[in-house]
């Protein structure tokens, strides 16, 4: 019993921290420009294709066979890949329609959407159906000692580590760097900002170039974690990672870290024990950000007033 | 400070976030920033400066000169280009004809590299950043000229920090110099109306400006408040930054400024010092529209008029 609930705690907790990533470049895209990047999800996807190409066809065995080489290596590839992406779809899809009615830019955003997938269908050998992914960390499973014993994988502590220790650095960067400080000034007032010297147009590459990178690691870690990965886990990811980012506050670093934990638990503890199994786990996810928004539109930690003096 | 202003006795009743800077943290300002060279050397020019939007003349052929270390205002009734003209001078309108020019170079057409070359201002409304602390807004300001690259800022290397230090302790010293030292780490939408303008203040100051540009500092203060403005005007053009400042509050301006200039439906009507501008009837006329007389008693009783926005 105890030792079921632990380890359903610990399923939840990875893959909150999986939905944590990703949630952070919806959270911050929208911090900056008040646009929900649908495509974002795919940006996820993309890394872990990148970061999986990388792994069958650049790298020689000798580091492929050995994961402190591998890992570290393939992680990059996958960043890289990603910001690629995500800073080119900021500046060839959304900054011709900065000025342009809201629904503009997010009517693109799902068409690019579409078409990154479709290009990795097409572009990718045997991306038509599911690819099968090495796990890049230590094999193997530790029990935790508590009750029957709790297994987590060693792909899944590494999964949790780093999303938290991620997360961590981001926010020091946003309240303590030059950088970062530009990044909220920008999203609070874009004229003064730019009247403090800021230049707008870098602020908002380096919040796509830090999203992106974010989703690419969350790609290849997701990849590794679930030994295999289809063109459709941005989709389905990018939607519970958006509910993330809405339940914790959308714009709100902590929010969407906390908003991806709790919807990994619900997930994990509702397809454990609510009737309906696993079935039904997606229902209370949405069901829970259903309760959490009537009682708080503003989510966990978003501002119930935005101030413009 | 100048002599004419009144002594410490009234100063000494103010709370301390309304007396004039203190002198020590003036002095080290003064170091830490460049220091005027008491040319009265033209640093900020425009001339034949025009603004049209749609059938609309905002601003037609504006010529004017700000020396060095001078303090000069900027009047005129509602609607009559003051604004438009602080933002044709900081980039954020492009002149539809006439030029700009700072030291002689032609202003860049992009906001933040008229900051970068040394033009700062405040808003008419108050426009910080209001999720951020008094602190952080201040630290904004001194964005440009901040060095830190993106492997030093990510792990923190001695770069970051050196660059950090020295932004924190420029902040500081400019927050105690507007008298908000206190306040440093009060979001600022929770400050007071009057600290607000203060905090602006201390903002554009953390960009190192030459010239300084204030769009109706007093806007909403009562009278020690503006009382205590004036004094930290003062203060700055001894820092050695030359001001420009937009003010409805006639009577705060002809005992702050050098020079007045005064605009009406977007034309430079007069120029001169206050004495000769309070004495013109043709600005009593354009710029209160009342019988010259009765207007004129008004102004010598120190009779203000209302702020409000164009």
């Amino acid at each position: 019993m105890l030792s079921t609930f632990l380890s359903q705690i610990a399923n939840g907790l990875v893959l909150g921290s999986l939905i944590a990533l990703i949630a952070l470049g919806y959270t911050m895209v929208y911090g900056i420009i008040t646009l929900i990047n649908f495509a974002h999800g795919e940006i996820f996807m993309v890394g872990a294709y990148g970061g999986l190409a990388s792994m069958t066809y650049l790298l020689p065995t000798v580091i492929t066979q050995r994961w402190y080489f591998a890992l570290p290596i393939v992680l990059v590839v996958g960043a890289l890949v990603s910001i690629l992406v995500a800073v080119a779809m900021e500046r060839f899809a959304y900054r011709p329609l900065r000025n342009a009615p809201r629904l503009a830019p997010l009517i693109t955003a799902l068409g690019v959407s579409v078409a990154l997938q479709e290009a990795v269908r097409v572009f990718y050998p045997g991306a038509t159906a599911a690819i099968p992914f090495p796990d890049l960390f230590i094999q193997g499973t530790l029990i935790i000692p508590i009750g029957d014993g709790v297994p987590i994988r060693y792909t899944g502590i590494l999964l949790i580590v780093l999303s938290l220790v991620l997360a961590f650095g981001l926010e020091r960067f946003v309240e303590r760097t030059r950088m970062g400080r530009a990044m909220r000034a920008t999203s609070q007032d874009r004229d003064v900002a730019r009247l403090m010297g800021i230049n707008p147009d870098r602020v908002i590459v380096l919040t796509f170039a830090i999203g992106g990178a974010l989703a690419g690691i969350a790609g290849v870690l997701y990849g590794s974690y679930l030994n295999n990965i289809n063109i459709d886990m941005g989709f389905q990811n990018g939607i519970f990672a958006f509910t993330a980012a809405v339940l914790g506050g959308i714009g709100n670093i902590r929010g969407a870290v906390i908003g991806g934990l709790v919807i990994g638990l619900v997930k994990a503890l509702g397809g454990q024990y609510l009737p309906g199994g696993t079935a039904y786990d997606y229902v209370w996810i949405f069901v829970v950000l259903i309760i959490v928004l009537v009682f708080r539109p503003q989510g966990f930690f978003g501002e119930t007033e935005r101030v413009r003096a | 400070m100048d002599p004419d202003q009144p002594g410490p006795d009234t100063t000494e009743e103010l709370p301390p976030e309304l007396q004039a800077p203190p002198e020590e943290v003036v002095a080290v300002l003064a170091e830490d920033m460049h220091v005027a060279t008491g040319t009265r050397e033209p640093i900020l020019e425009s001339s034949g400066v025009s603004m049209v939007f749609g059938g609309l003349r905002a601003l037609n052929e504006v010529t004017f000169s700000l020396g060095e270390g001078e303090i000069i205002g900027l009047i005129g009734p509602n609607g009559a280009g003051k604004t438009t003209f602080f933002n044709c001078l900081t980039g954020l309108y492009s002149p539809t004809s006439g030029q700009v020019t700072l030291r002689g170079k032609p202003m860049p057409k992009d906001p933040a590299r008229v900051t970068a070359a040394g033009v700062a201002r405040t808003f008419q409304n108050i426009r910080l950043f209001p999720s951020m602390t008094a602190m952080e807004n201040v630290l904004v300001g001194r964005h440009v000229r901040m060095k830190q690259g993106p492997v030093s800022s990510l792990l923190h290397g001695p770069r970051f920090r050196r660059s950090e230090d020295e932004a924190h302790d420029r902040a500081e010293k400019l927050l105690a110099f507007v008298g908000l030292g206190r306040f440093s780490d009060e979001l600022a939408r929770n400050l007071p109306y009057g600290d607000q303008r203060r905090l602006e203040i201390a903002r554009a100051l953390a960009t190192d400006p030459s010239v300084l540009l204030l769009d109706e500092p007093t806007a909403g203060m009562n009278a020690q408040e503006t009382e205590a403005t004036r004094q930290l005007i003062f203060a700055i053009r001894d820092l050695g930054v030359s001001v420009v400042v937009i003010e409805h509050d006639t009577k705060f301006i002809f005992t702050l400024c050098d020079r007045v200039l005064v605009l009406v439906q977007g034309e430079l009507l007069v120029e001169g010092s206050p004495d000769e501008v309070r004495g013109d009837p043709r600005v009593v006329e354009a710029y209160l529209g009342a019988p010259p007389e009765e207007v004129e008693a008004q102004i010598h009783a120190g009779a203000t008029t209302e702020g409000g926005t164009d």
